[in-house]
């Protein structure tokens, strides 16, 4: 379903690898989380995956139901179906919450051949799905993320990701910067869209989103690949004793 | 280059016209003034510290450009709102194209009308701003308008005038020369709204006098047509009263050389002003605003907000200058000027200026140039939006603190309606 493979990628303004040889196969309905101490290529990793500028792919292939998202812009990477929710959601002055969304809705359901949705269903829909993450109407006329606190924010791209209804979903950090309720919604948002197929793929540093969030398959990353990977369990023992003694133990 | 003496090129540029002949005494002479004013300014000039970034040449020049009259099927702009239309042709007014020169709390007349008669508020205001707005700048193009322009109207609202007065600017000649002046006294409590919409000829040079007394409002909304090589100058001189508001928004696509003036004098207390516009420019395009705001009374407000989209070297300017007289306590003062670069070819030149001589006062500016920005344009697309499109929304979002001026909300909705038109058209 979504499978990284043998991915190298470095910084395109240095001669920086930051990526070295990175794999991972989520199959379709699976949770799968990525934990790793900071800088070890997290966000790297979901930036690559989903076409950021700024990197260069040195080698390597992320495959989404077998199509190589590597060759396309990431409008159409979206259109596959994969969902970025970003570490630090981006901020854009004079661009409406509403207006954005819908845009990029309906953008990829004509991309898809799909009839798009009018005004109307629109509205309904993303009233639905906004009053479950608690977000007010008032939030959704805004502009994007301008002036939302940091929990807004995450609030906000899982309130984009229920709307656009991916079929891979990495979430990076999005527990970060939340408070406990706040942890339980986003949860709940993410959880809900568990159908069995839907893949998902959790960057965290903390186990306690986890304990929501079961997931099948705990990574840890370290220095641009993934050095083990295991159950729920090797989350706890990160939890317990840092990422120390895991690396020790690959070296 | 052998420049002609800026005197004898003065007197080649009031050859190229040809005043009204007749007139109330008051009107000759406010014309005669005029005509001495432009020959003791000279013609504008390279070297002149406000004409540096803007090459007045062609508004200089012997003759109007030949422009294509461009031919739409579009709807035109302001067309959904309730208004009394003014059409001029080529600069001249067409009565067979325009509603009836009559309204609810409102005097109306043709300039060509109004210059033979005695209307004292007229004669009180017609050249009167146009000279005192010649200093400390001088604007040249503006006096040789008073001295030789015949048409215009003359507007005086006596209350809340609830239809917009809508000058329509048409073209039918490939190479009219335009002058077009307009004289309008907002009473005291009263309310008006003018739009002009057109390229108007070939070169087009307006001035419009602006008169708000006391807890007057005026709004004034401008959209100057999307033919192609057209050139136009044009100045806006308002005095403004006590507790008086005042709005002017101008909307620019295409053109080959736009340069607008606004010259703003703040007369009386407690007053709120604004200046504001936006443009768009691809390949031969020049657009200049320069604007001069007086601050000489307490507790008011004015805010200059421009931004600029540029893209295949196509050149924005903004020279925009805040005075806060001594007396102006407790003045603030706004402004900003921001170019959004599509390529490298493009550019943006400003020149912000604050002169404040009261001490206890608020002034801000900034100005800021650059392209649109990398991360906003992948966290749109992230999410399944184009490239082109993620791009024009960008372009949309950096218009829209100088649209928000609008006061009018459907207005302000046409105007963002014609700028997502072009940004599409022009999407490479
Ligand atoms: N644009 C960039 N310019 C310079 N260095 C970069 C850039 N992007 C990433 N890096 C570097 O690449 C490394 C990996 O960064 P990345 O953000 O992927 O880490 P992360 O695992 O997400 O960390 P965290 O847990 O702190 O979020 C870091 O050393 C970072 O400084
Ligand atoms: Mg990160």
């Amino acid at each position: 379903m979504f499978e990284i493979k043998n991915l190298k990628a470095s910084l395109a303004d240095e001669d920086k690898q930051i990526l070295k040889g990175m794999n991972l196969k989520i199959g379709a309905g699976e949770v799968h989380a990525i934990m790793g101490p900071n800088g070890s290529g997290k966000s790297t990793m979901s930036y690559v995956a989903s076409g950021k500028g700024g990197y260069v792919v040195d080698e390597g292939e992320v495959l989404l139901d077998g199509a190589n998202l590597l060759d396309m812009e990431p409008d159409e990477r979206a259109a596959a179906g994969l969902f970025l929710a970003f570490q630090y959601p981006v901020e854009i002055p004079g661009v409406g919450n509403m207006t954005f969304l819908r845009t990029a809705v309906n953008a990829q359901r004509k991309m898809r051949g799909e009839d798009e949705l009018n005004a109307a269903q629109f509205l309904k829909i993303v009233r639905e799905k906004a009053k479950a993450l608690k977000i007010d109407a008032d939030m959704l006329k805004r502009p994007v993320n301008v002036g939302f606190s940091g929990g807004e924010k995450k609030r906000n791209e899982i309130l984009q990701m229920a709307m656009l209804e991916p079929k891979v979903c990495i979430l990076d950090e999005t527990d970060s910067g939340l408070d406990v309720d706040a942890m339980k919604l986003v949860a709940e948002g993410v959880n809900a869209l568990r159908d069995g197929k839907r893949s998902f793929l959790v960057i965290t540093h903390y186990q306690r989103l986890l304990d929501h969030i079961v997931p099948d398959v705990v990574h840890i990353m370290a220095d641009g690949k993934i050095i083990k990977s295991g159950g729920p369990e090797l989350a706890l023992e990160v939890e317990n004793n840092g990422y120390e003694g895991l690396m020790n133990e690959v070296v | 280059m052998g420049e002609v003496k800026r005197e004898n090129l003065a007197e080649a540029l009031l050859a190229r016209h040809s005043a009204p002949r007749s007139g109330a005494g008051w009107a000759l002479s406010a014309r005669r003034a005029a005509r001495d004013r432009v020959l003791a300014l000279g013609a504008a000039g390279r070297r002149d510290e406000y004409w540096r970034y803007t090459n007045p040449a062609a508004l200089n020049g012997a003759e109007a450009p030949d422009v294509e009259v461009l031919q739409l099927d579009e709807t035109p702009v302001f067309d959904g709102v309730e208004k009394l239309l003014i059409t001029f042709v080529d600069g001249v007014y067409r009565p067979d194209l325009s509603d009836d020169l009559q309204g609810e709390n409102l005097e109306i007349m043709t300039l060509e009308e109004a210059l033979e008669v005695d209307i004292h508020w007229a004669s009180d205001l017609f050249g009167v701003f146009e000279a005192r707005g010649q200093n400390p700048v001088p604007r040249p193009f503006a006096a040789l308008n008073t001295a030789m322009a015949g048409q215009g109207v003359v507007i005086r609202a006596n209350g809340k005038v609830t239809k917009p007065v809508a000058l329509r600017y048409c073209r039918e000649n490939r190479q009219s020369d335009v002058l077009l002046h307009h004289v309008i006294r907002v009473e005291s409590g009263a309310e008006l709204t003018v739009l002009e919409n057109g390229a108007g000829g070939a070169r087009l040079n307006t001035v419009m006098e602006v008169d708000v007394a006391d807890g007057g409002s005026f709004h004034h909304l401008r959209a100057q047509g999307r033919d192609h090589t057209r050139l136009a100058i044009t100045h806006i001189f308002a005095r403004l009263g006590a507790e008086a508001r005042f709005k002017s928004f101008t909307l620019t696509v295409n053109g080959q050389l736009t340069r607008n003036e606004v010259v703003l004098d703040i007369d009386g207390d407690d007053t709120k002003a604004s200046v504001a516009g936006a443009c768009l420019g691809d390949g031969d395009f020049l657009h200049d605003d320069t604007i001069f705001v007086t601050h000489d009374a307490r507790d008011c407000e004015s805010r200059q907000v421009f931004k600029k989209v540029l893209k295949n070297g196509a050149t924005g300017v903004f020279q925009g200058k805040i005075l806060v007289k001594a007396d102006a306590q407790k003045t603030d003062g706004y402004q900003i000027s921001q170019g959004l670069l599509l390529d490298d070819d493009s550019n943006f030149l400003a020149k912000p200026e604050l002169e404040i001589y009261a001490d206890d006062v608020a002034c801000s500016h900034g100005s800021t140039c650059g392209a649109v920005d990398e991360n906003s344009l992948f966290y749109l697309m992230s999410r399944g939006v184009p490239r082109k499109q993620a791009q024009n929304m960008m372009i949309l979002a950096f218009l829209d603190e100088a649209i928000a001026e609008i006061e009018n909300e459907e207005l302000a909705e046409d105007i963002r309606t014609r700028l997502s038109g072009w940004a599409e058209r022009h999407s490479a």
